[in-house]
Formats: structure tokens, C-alpha cells, sequence
């Protein structure tokens, strides 16, 4: 394979990794906290409507992002109210959300737009446009390492590198402070937290919101940055890949971050090569769709090391009386 | 402990979630700018006005029995499975592998085979994420998502790359034979003397979802396995100390659950398409979901909240049909029922509770002559 197929393999595979990265980590925050969240695909569809949509209306992205993230917020405020208010089933609550999500952007779009649920494809300011880094032009010609910095690190949006960066940004918050070690403590052991003063619902809360933030920048990078607009059902299971990254991580940034990279590296090289044929023996394009859940499987099966999740994960927590 | 009477809890909370589901979806309605009650009189008209539309219902209704049958059982077991949907699709391969390689001299006997062919594929696609669960703790939820992407992809690769007739375009199997076509409900009603639209793809795999409703009920309340499972889904150290094996409870839900999904393909697959296509069970896997929250995981409860939701999905392709409204509709509602029926459940049952104690305590301070039996109990509690 040549030297530049591989950049452009590994480019794409940053363009597709971000949004599982981005979905990833918010589901990390939820589920760190006790909050289990199989909603994650419902939260960035919605964000991917409202970024095209309000982008498409207004001619800026940046309020497209900021609908996309108040939209999420929305999802996450219910999730949020179902599942830690009312103490509800939060495996229920997140299908709801999903189909919510799916139902209601159709919807939406038709009434709005008239274009068979999908937005206006956005032109000029209404899209993320790639950052060119300083030189990237210049270094182009130097071998190995010019196409690596300017077709590879270089030319992405911006979303690209807020997901990149929001992976050491979480570890830090989540490891090196208090706000973190609490927010741990309440997926581990609520009743501790709650005894040491420390509010348990503001705290869930506050997990659930980081989360809807994060999906709200996950989807808006979809439908803006991704692509030009938002189309029907464009997520595309990407939630639930990067439900499958976090279980894969075992619940950490920076192996979430590697996973994501894996599974995108998968839908990169299911995109650009359809069937791959190894001397003989030919890889169906479907099998390179189904391994990030396979993979998960396994993971979950506990033969390759085993994934436990948050102890409180999934249970309302019940103050005692 | 009970604070309300069995009828508040079996029908008033789900009548109030389905009102407050029907609300909602009725601003969504005004929202997009359309007249809700005329919106309700056309899904009326469209989907119950004529045995055409009863005929739709009835189909869609079939296919929702088998999968809320499916999530109900997973539930009596403290279990949610999520993956009707990839059970409902293998299914379906189980049923074209039936109908395409055996040759079946008449559909009688055909139907069997492929019922038990659906069967046991869907069964074997639940067993994988059963005895993860049940063997390693695998949290059943995940991995039967999981398990529905990785049927979608092996449905695919089936149907593009094995199955498809040579020539052919379409990701689909040839088209069943004749000796396997399952007669429609105007085919059964004929000799009655009862007129039945002749297009509606409603079947005979109808009695079969109906007697299915049966034979669940009667394995839950009947048997000593519905009792098993019944145990160990209100509480798993109280079985296990009464000698049943969570292992043993957890597959066995599983594998009827999933075999139950999977029997949906006898009425798709089976009766309407006679051949299997991508995306043949359209979603009904995970309407099971909703279908078994509002049923409140009773067999007649499935049943009622099955024909429901026919009528939205049919009365919902007639709005698609001749209004703005798009077909979507019916997934918005749909989520509306599964977060009020099952998310928000303690949002309606918190205050109903409180009204209900309030009236208990009232009709005891009054000294009413004929206290109710748990009226006493509470005081007892208090």
C-alpha cells in the first residue's frame, strides 16, 4: 500500500473517529456517575438536526453548535429527570429518548423545510471549515514527515481537535480534582457521597448536562462539519459505537480515545476498500461492520481482560429515611 | 405494603401514562401545524374504517404479540432484552431457510416447519447474550445491542452475498413457492361466509400470535417454570435460597424470548413479503419494547397494546398517505409511550399513591363500618 494511501486512511479515520470520541466521552461522564446512558445516539441526532437547521436559518455555525448543544441539553435534562428525579428505569428512559430523537427530527425537518426530513445543504459560514496549520503548505514536500503534518494533523475543523483535546482535558478533571473524585465516588457508592454532605442528584445532574453537552458538539460536528446538512437517521448507530468504545475502554479517557480511533479505523477502511481480499481469503465489507460489535462482545464476555462497570451504574440511588 | 388497589396499578396508571403519551403527541401535532382531531378521525377511518384497514392493523398487530411477548418474558425475569429486533431478523433467515431448502407438500405442514425454524434461529441469537450474562455477568443490555448490529450485518452479507438469486439486484431471496403461501384472513373468513379485503397481508400467523398470548399465560401463572421465573424476577437471593439456579432461569427466559421474537417471521417473512428482504421486521422488534411496557408484561395486557399499536401504525401510513404528516409520527408516539409507560412510571404512580393513602386513611378516620383488608395492613405499617 502506498505511503499516502495510508495518510489518507489514517485522515479519514480522525474525521470518523471525532464524533464516537466526542459521543464516547459523554457517555463516559454519565456512566462514571452511576447514570447509565444508551441515549447517546438519540442526543446527537437531535444535536445534528438543530446545528443544520438553525446553521441553514441563520447562516452561522457557530449558533448552529449552540442549538445543537441546547438541543442534546434537552435529551439530557430528561434522561435527567426520568431516570434521577423520578428514579426510573434508565436503560427505558434512553430507548425513549432514541426514538424521540428519531421520530421528532423527521418531523421537524419536514415541517420546517419541506425536503423529506433532511435540511438545506449548508454553504459558506454555515459549515466548520478546516484550520490550515502554520507551514502546513510549506512542509508538504518534505517527505514522510510533510504529508503527515499537512494532510494528517492539519485541515481538520476545529470540532476535531475540541474532541482530541477534551480527552486529556477529562482525564484531568475526572482524576485530578474534587469535582472529579466525586463524581466517581457517586458511580461507586452514592450512599458514601451522600453521607459526606455532598449532594448525589447535583452531582448525577451535573454528569448528565457534561454529557449533553458533549453529545450536542458530536452531533453539530455530524451535520456541519462531517457533512454539509442534516439527512435522516444520520447518526447511524454511531451512538451505540461509541457505547461500544466506552465498554471497550473500560470507562477510561484515554482508552476511549484509542478505541474510537480503532472503530473509526474500521469504517475508514470499510469506506475506501468494500470488500478486502487477503490472498485469497476475501473480508466481506459486512464483517468490518460488525467488529466494533463483536469486539465488544468479547470485551464484555470478560475473555480479554474483563469490563466492569461504575458499581452503581444503572440504580436510582434512594436516600435512606 | 400495597398503597393502591390492584385495578389502579393493572389499568389506571397505564390509561393515565397513555392519555398524558396522547397529549403530547397531540401538541406535536398543533406544532407541525395540522388539526389533531382530524388527524385521529383519518388514522380511525384509515386503519379500522374498512376490512382493508383492519386487515393492516391485524398484520402490524401480529407482528408486535411475538415481539412484546418476547420483552415481556425477558422482563418477568428482571431482564430487558433489547434485541427482538436481530432475534426477529435471524428469525426470518430461519424461516427463508425453511421455506426455500425443504420442499414442503402443503402450507399446513410448512408452517410448522418454519415456526420451528424461526424458532430456534431466534432462540440461538438470544443464547449468546444469555449465557454471557448468565455465565459472566455481561450486562444483557449491551450485548444484545450488540447482537442486533451484528445481525443486521450478517443479514446483509446473507442476503447480498449468499442468498440473492443469481442476476439479481435486490438484496433478497427468490420468492417463496407456492406450497408454502400461507392463506390471508380473506382466504380463512371465505368459507364462513365473512367478506374480507382480499389485499390486507393479515394471516393465519394472527391465530398463532393469539395462541401464543395463551400458552405464555399459561406457562407464567400455570406452571412451575412461570412460577420459577417469576421468583427470581422479584428476587434473586429469594429464589436462589428457594433452590431455583439464576443460570438455569436465565437462559430459559432468554431462549423463549428470543424464540418468541423470532416466530414473528412466520407473519412477515413468511405470510406478507414470502420472501425475506433487508430490513424486513421494520422496527417491530424494538415496538415490542413499548408493546410490553403498556401491557404491563401480561399476556392480554401484549395483546391489547399489540392491536394499539397496529392502529397507530397503520392509521399513521394513511396520514403519510394524505397529509403533511410524516410517518414518523408514530415513532414520536411510540417514544412517548415507552418514556411515560416505562421511564416515567413513578412520575404518575408517586401522586396516585399519595391520593390513594390520603383516601385509605380518610375512610379510616371516619370509622367507616367495612375497612378495605389493606387498609388495616398499612395501619399496621405505619
Amino acid at each position: 500500500m502506498e505511503f499516502l494511501t495510508i495518510i489518507q486512511v489514517l485522515d479519514s479515520t480522525i474525521r470518523l473517529a471525532t464524533p464516537l470520541l466526542l459521543a464516547c466521552l459523554a457517555g463516559l461522564y454519565s456512566e462514571r456517575s452511576g447514570i447509565f446512558d444508551i441515549g447517546l445516539e438519540g442526543k446527537m441526532l437531535m444535536a445534528a438536526f438543530f446545528s443544520a437547521a438553525a446553521a441553514a436559518m441563520t447562516g452561522s455555525v457557530w449558533l448552529g453548535l449552540l442549538a445543537g448543544i441546547v438541543a442534546s441539553m434537552v435529551l439530557s435534562g430528561l434522561h435527567g429527570l426520568a431516570s434521577i428525579t423520578f428514579r426510573g428505569n434508565q436503560l427505558i428512559s434512553g430507548v425513549a429518548i432514541n426514538f424521540l430523537a428519531s421520530g421528532m427530527t423527521v418531523l421537524i425537518a419536514q415541517d420546517w423545510f419541506q425536503q423529506g426530513g433532511r435540511t438545506p445543504s449548508l454553504m459558506g459560514g454555515a459549515r466548520f471549515t478546516p484550520i490550515t496549520f502554520p507551514f502546513a503548505d510549506a512542509v508538504r514536500d518534505v517527505p514522510i514527515f510533510g504529508p503527515i503534518y499537512s494532510e494528517l494533523l492539519s485541515g481538520h475543523s476545529i470540532l476535531v481537535y475540541v474532541a482530541f483535546l477534551a480527552v486529556p482535558a477529562t482525564w484531568f478533571v475526572l482524576f485530578r480534582t474534587r469535582f472529579g473524585l466525586r463524581l466517581r465516588a457517586v458511580g461507586e457508592n452514592p450512599a458514601a457521597v451522600d453521607t459526606a454532605g455532598v449532594s448525589v442528584v447535583g452531582l448525577r445532574f451535573a454528569a448528565v448536562a457534561i454529557c449533553g453537552v458533549l453529545c450536542g458538539i458530536a452531533g453539530a460536528y455530524l451535520a456541519t462539519a462531517l457533512q454539509a446538512g442534516f439527512v435522516k437517521e444520520m447518526t447511524a448507530g454511531r451512538g451505540f459505537i461509541a457505547l461500544a468504545a466506552l465498554i471497550f475502554a473500560k470507562w477510561r479517557p484515554w482508552q476511549a480515545m484509542g478505541a474510537c480511533l480503532l472503530f473509526g479505523l474500521l469504517q475508514a477502511v470499510a469506506l475506501r476498500f468494500q470488500n478486502i481480499d487477503l490472498g485469497g481469503i476475501v473480508i466481506p465489507v459486512q464483517a468490518m461492520d460488525a467488529l466494533p460489535y463483536i469486539l465488544t462482545v468479547v470485551i464484555l464476555a470478560g475473555f480479554v481482560g474483563k469490563a466492569i462497570p461504575p458499581r452503581a451504574g444503572g440504580s436510582p440511588y434512594v436516600k435512606e429515611r | 405494603m400495597d398503597r393502591m388497589p390492584k385495578w389502579a396499578d393493572v389499568v389506571l396508571i397505564p390509561l393515565i401514562s397513555l392519555i398524558l403519551a396522547a397529549i403530547l403527541s397531540a401538541l406535536v401535532i398543533i406544532g407541525i401545524g395540522e388539526d389533531p382531531v382530524a388527524a385521529v378521525k383519518m388514522m380511525v377511518s384509515g386503519a379500522l374504517g374498512s376490512t382493508y384497514g383492519w386487515g393492516y392493523t391485524l398484520y402490524y398487530a401480529t407482528n408486535f404479540i411475538f415481539t412484546g411477548l418476547a420483552v415481556a418474558i425477558a422482563f418477568h425475569a428482571r431482564m430487558f432484552n433489547i434485541g427482538g429486533e436481530g432475534q426477529a431478523m435471524l428469525g426470518g433467515l430461519g424461516v427463508a431457510v425453511a421455506c426455500l431448502y425443504v420442499p414442503w407438500p402443503h402450507w399446513s405442514i410448512a408452517i410448522l416447519g418454519a415456526s420451528v425454524a424461526a424458532m430456534v434461529f431466534g432462540a440461538a441469537w438470544a443464547a449468546v447474550p444469555a449465557y454471557l450474562q448468565a455465565r459472566r455477568g455481561s450486562h444483557i443490555v449491551i450485548t444484545t445491542i450488540m447482537f442486533n448490529f451484528i445481525a443486521a450485518a450478517l443479514l446483509n452479507y446473507m442476503l447480498v452475498n449468499v442468498m440473492r438469486p443469481e442476476g439479481s439486484m435486490d438484496p433478497a431471496t427468490r420468492s417463496f413457492p407456492e406450497a408454502v403461501h400461507l392463506p390471508t384472513l380473506h382466504d380463512l373468513l371465505a368459507p364462513i361466509g365473512i367478506t374480507f379485503s382480499k389485499a390486507a397481508p393479515a394471516n393465519v400467523s394472527l391465530v398463532i400470535a393469539v395462541l401464543a398470548c395463551v400458552v405464555v399465560w399459561a406457562l407464567m401463572w400455570r406452571t412451575r417454570l412461570g412460577y420459577e421465573i417469576r421468583a427470581y424476577g422479584h428476587s434473586e437471593t429469594g429464589a436462589i435460597y428457594a433452590g431455583i439456579s439464576p443460570f438455569r432461569i436465565t437462559m430459559i427466559a432468554m431462549l423463549i424470548s428470543g424464540a418468541l421474537a423470532g416466530l414473528m417471521a412466520i407473519n412477515n417473512v413468511m405470510g406478507e413479503a414470502e420472501r425475506l428482504v433487508l430490513n424486513s421486521t421494520e422496527g417491530a422488534g424494538f415496538i415490542g419494547i413499548a408493546v410490553a411496557l403498556m401491557g404491563r408484561s401480561h399476556p392480554f395486557g401484549v395483546f391489547l397494546a399489540a392491536i394499539l399499536f397496529g392502529f397507530l401504525y397503520q392509521g399513521g401510513a394513511e396520514l403519510a398517505l394524505w397529509t403533511n404528516i410524516p410517518r414518523e409520527l408514530i415513532v414520536v408516539i411510540q417514544a412517548l409511550v415507552i418514556l411515560f409507560t416505562g421511564a416515567l412510571d413513578n412520575m404518575v404512580r408517586m401522586p396516585l399513591e399519595r391520593i390513594f393513602m390520603a383516601m385509605g386513611n380518610k375512610r379510616r378516620n371516619i370509622g367507616e363500618t367495612n375497612p378495605l383488608p389493606d387498609a388495616e395492613h398499612s395501619t399496621k405499617t405505619e
